[in-house]
């Protein structure tokens, strides 16, 4: 060849027909009769009634050389609808028939950075924005750990532009094709090579394109008509309602889930395994059989002492010295005023709701008890004479330690130290509530 | 008679001739009565299949202890088989992927079961990390989605990177499978005798009418689909990786986990298709076109990855020496010359020494031979998964986290029900799917030039 393009209108030697087998290319009474004796025959191949109409021609060849020949010769006699058909990808049937390059890398390019995009987003917004995740005091927002998850959101989204934007520029799925109602087609997903001209083309007639056909060197060439009712062209009806009914039925578990994020429920969650809520194991203070005291607890073993939990210290623990309340104060206790300080501070939280800040017994429990019609006083610790002030230090103690009659104890919520503060601070109350004039210091008498 | 155009138009009925045979010979594994040896095969799979039914159903009502994993031994054979398949799949990718890139035309023989190999493999390791969360019901919350507790997940950490990696990985091999399949099942649909397949592959072929404006569009989207793979199958394998290396564990916190990971991958992956094919060949008669040559390139391909991951073993044992790191050197020299020196050996042999024989032409010819130490590789590469998450996590920093993992029977149904899983999908490929990409293979045969006129 040294015609400088393939896509010359010169005609080179491979586009002229084989002389030797003109009669190949059937009439169009030879076409249509070919497919009425192939045994396939379903009644419609290629015999048409009144009601079809032309939609074009079908030539077939044997070679993909032949094809890329023919489709050359026919866009160059002018026409523009038309395709090649074949079994696999012809390599240079693109140039030969005008083929642009697909913008489908463009297409995709923007897809993966969409993806990019909303992968680091996503990312940004659920982290470090709408919930900034505290992950061993890190920043919220460090771009190298988000980059594994923007890497496979961008190629994902590429994948499914790639995928789902070929389809579509290829107008691909399209179940049914007038072509298809040609026998002889099916081998193009064989070992046949054909070139359809459609009846839509401005150029097309139909003896000149079949003797364009005859001349590009195809073997045989049909026509093919498709139903001209334009009923016969859509959908059954029974097809249209089954699919509106499946979109319908498909639509209700998500309106379902719409429904449950827009309303709230007093039921707790629905598990479908209830074992983390229903454990096999004991819990404190449960019976259990199998124990000889019945009890799920185990105590300490006999003789053993936890490690912190000796409290050999019986003054200072129990508030006992020689079998006795203690009288005196433990060596731990310092009697200073942030020791006075801290006991009243953890009066007013712990006593005063009941004893009142004042120590007289009339808190805001007792004083709700009354406002509501009742009597319920708790002990006045400062009462002149009580047995209160007369109690030992170690008994107070203890009595603030484990409790007396309704009064609970106060051992769990305060810790030892703190209690021989309250102790301190409750001494300073009868002391104060109960001195005589003499004893005030000097200038704060009455005078 | 004498031009060239007459030359080639005496060929042109040849040419014809050899595309009819590669669809013949293709497409009547799919449309053939079912052939005897498929019940026997598909019987034990679905059998291997029940097993992985059960162990899962007894895994689900009684909880994770039904396995020999404990505190210390955190991950076992749950993740080792994990790690185990998503590898295997790696080399559908690389066969479907880097070598079209490459433009490695053997690569159409095989390329079709091998992506199918690449999905059923990635089926049966997405299995295994959803199970070993213990309530793998709740699965669903490592997709980001508003929900009534506020939560959204953790994108720090790679467990959630692998979750993106694995499904962006099984999403993007299904979706090239499948685009790659579509002219072929357009093939089945138009030779179909029965209605019900005419119907079935014409479903699936989505009215595939090989035009040439669509074959236009639609090679352009396998190269883009090809070039994307590529990086994404390095990806998975390395995000893999990072599970461990990530991690402060000595044996698992080292730097040459991912190209290592993603050489054992293809390493495996390899094996695991050569496994496959040289059966698949016999039974099929596609031995004139999945060829012995095809098979030695397979080999040549483990002999290169095998000397790779060998290299990674070398590597690691020398950097745990000259790092100076106590704890590492302790932990290497443990998982050389410990409780678990067997596992490690076993390793060894099989992925170091075997492929070596591979070197030797006739061990590459004879597929049975071949079948046999890919086998042996595939033995070998199960083994390194297990001996990196074993014996890493047996003797831990302090002495009441050393352990040793022993198997219940619980795991070891698990495991063979995995390949039970992949069998069935595979043999139901193999029945009812072209095994063979007819339409590449044509392409890229030279009876595809014929009647070009500048040849």
């Amino acid at each position: 060849m040294t015609t400088p393009a393939n896509d010359d209108e010169t005609p080179g030697a491979a586009d002229a027909p084989p002389p030797d087998r003109p009669g190949h290319a059937d009439g169009p009474d030879g076409g249509r009769g070919d497919d009425g004796d192939d045994g396939r025959g379903t009644g419609n191949g290629n015999g048409h009634g009144s009601d079809e109409e032309l939609h074009g021609l079908l030539a077939e060849f044997e070679t993909p050389g032949a094809l890329i020949a023919a489709a050359r010769k026919v866009r160059n006699a002018g026409h523009t609808e038309f395709d090649c058909y074949s079994p696999f990808p012809v390599h240079g049937i693109d140039p030969a028939m005008g083929i642009k390059a697909t913008r489908l890398p463009i297409v995709v390019f923007l897809g993966g950075l969409t993806g990019l995009v909303l992968g680091t987003l996503m990312q940004w917004w659920m982290n470090a924005y709408d919930w900034p995740w505290n992950v061993a005091g890190k920043p919220t927002w460090s771009i190298p750990a988000n980059v594994p998850i923007s890497y496979e959101t961008t190629i994902l989204l590429s994948v499914l532009t790639t995928f789902f934007g070929m389809w579509a520029a290829n107008k691909l799925p399209q179940v049914w094709h007038p072509f298809f109602r040609l026998d002889r087609f099916a081998r193009v997903t064989d070992d046949g090579f054909f070139l359809g001209v459609e009846a839509g083309d401005k150029r097309f007639d139909l003896e000149q394109t079949r003797q364009l056909l005859v001349a590009a060197g195809a073997t045989h060439i049909e026509e093919c008509y498709v139903d001209a009712r334009p009923e016969a062209r859509t959908m059954p009806r029974w097809i249209m309602a089954a699919m509106a009914v499946l979109t319908m039925v498909a639509l209700i578990p998500v309106a379902l889930v719409f429904k449950a994020r827009a309303t709230k429920s007093p039921d707790p969650h629905w598990h479908v395994f209830s074992d983390m809520d229903y454990q096999p194991k004991l819990k404190s203070d449960q019976p259990f059989a199998d124990f000889a005291d019945g009890r799920a607890n185990r105590g300490e073993l006999p003789g053993t002492v936890a490690r912190g939990q000796l409290k050999a210290d019986d003054a200072y623990y129990r508030g006992i010295a020689g079998g006795q309340w203690l009288t005196g104060l433990p060596a731990q206790v310092e009697v200073s005023e942030a020791t006075l300080a801290r006991g009243k501070q953890r009066y007013d939280i712990y006593c005063a709701p009941c004893h009142g800040f004042d120590g007289a017994g009339m808190g805001i429990v007792p004083a709700r008890v009354e406002a509501l019609g009742g009597a319920w006083p708790a002990r006045n610790l400062v009462e002149r004479g009580s047995a209160v002030i007369t109690m030992p230090n170690g008994q107070l103690y203890n009595t603030i330690s484990n409790g007396y009659n309704t009064m609970m104890g106060y051992a769990s919520q305060m810790p030892v130290a703190d209690r021989w503060a309250v102790v301190l601070y409750v001494r300073a109350l009868q002391r104060s509530q109960n001195a005589a004039e003499s004893e005030l210091p000097a200038g704060s008498q009455v005078r | 008679m004498a031009s060239p155009s007459e030359a080639a138009a005496g060929s042109d009925g040849e040419a014809q001739a050899v595309f009819r045979g590669i669809t013949d010979d293709v497409s009547r594994v799919a449309l053939n009565p079912t052939p005897k040896w498929w019940w026997p095969a598909f019987g034990v799979s679905n059998l291997m299949l029940l097993c992985l039914v059960v162990s899962l159903y007894h895994l689900f009502t009684t909880g994770i202890g039904v396995w020999g994993n404990n505190n210390i031994q955190g991950w076992a054979w749950d993740i080792t088989n994990f790690v185990f398949w998503i590898g295997i799949g790696h080399a559908g990718t690389l066969i479907s992927a880097v070598l079209y890139l490459f433009r490695q035309d053997w690569r159409t023989s095989i390329n079709r079961s091998a992506e199918a190999m690449t999905i059923f493999a990635v089926a049966a390791a997405g299995i295994f990390p959803i199970i070993h969360t213990g309530r793998p019901w709740f699965a669903w919350w490592m997709i980001p989605h508003p929900n009534d507790m506020g939560m959204w997940p953790q994108f720090r950490s790679p467990l959630m990177w692998d979750v993106f990696a694995i499904s962006t990985y099984a999403t993007t091999s299904i979706l090239f499978w499948y685009m790659g399949m579509v002219p072929d099942l357009a093939t089945l649909r138009d030779r179909a005798k029965e209605r019900w397949k005419q119907v079935g592959y014409g479903l699936l072929a989505l009215g595939w009418r090989g035009s040439a404006r669509q074959w236009h569009r639609y090679e352009r989207a396998y190269l883009i689909l090809a070039a994307l793979s590529t990086p994404l199958v390095l990806s998975v394998h390395s995000v893999v990786s990072f599970d461990f290396a990530t991690s402060q564990n000595p044996g698992w916190h080292t730097t040459i986990f991912p190209p290592y990971f993603v050489a054992g991958a293809i390493f495996s992956g390899f094996a695991m298709v050569a496994t496959l094919l040289v059966p698949l060949r016999h039974l099929c008669g596609l031995k004139h076109i999945i060829k012995e040559s095809h098979i030695e390139a397979m080999c040549k391909i483990m002999i290169a990855t095998g000397l790779m991951v060998g290299g990674a073993y070398g590597i690691e044992i020398f950097i745990a020496w000259y790092s100076g790191n106590a704890g590492e050197w302790f932990t290497f020299r443990n998982r050389v010359l410990g409780e678990y020196s067997w596992a490690y050996f076993a390793m060894v042999s099989c992925n170091v020494l075997v492929p070596q024989f591979f070197w030797i032409r006739k061990c590459r010819t004879n597929p049975w031979i071949v079948v046999g130490l890919c086998i042996l590789i595939n033995v070998g590469m199960w083994f390194e998964r297990f001996v990196i998450i074993a014996t890493s996590l047996a003797r831990q920093a302090m002495p009441g986290m050393w352990g040793y993992f022993s198997p219940t029977r619980w795991d070891v149904l698990t495991f063979i029900g995995s390949f039970g899983l992949f069998f069935t999908l595979f043999l139901l490929f193999a029945r009812f799917l072209p095994v063979i990409a007819m339409a590449e293979v044509k392409a890229v045969s030279p009876e595809a030039h014929a009647g070009k006129d500048h040849h």
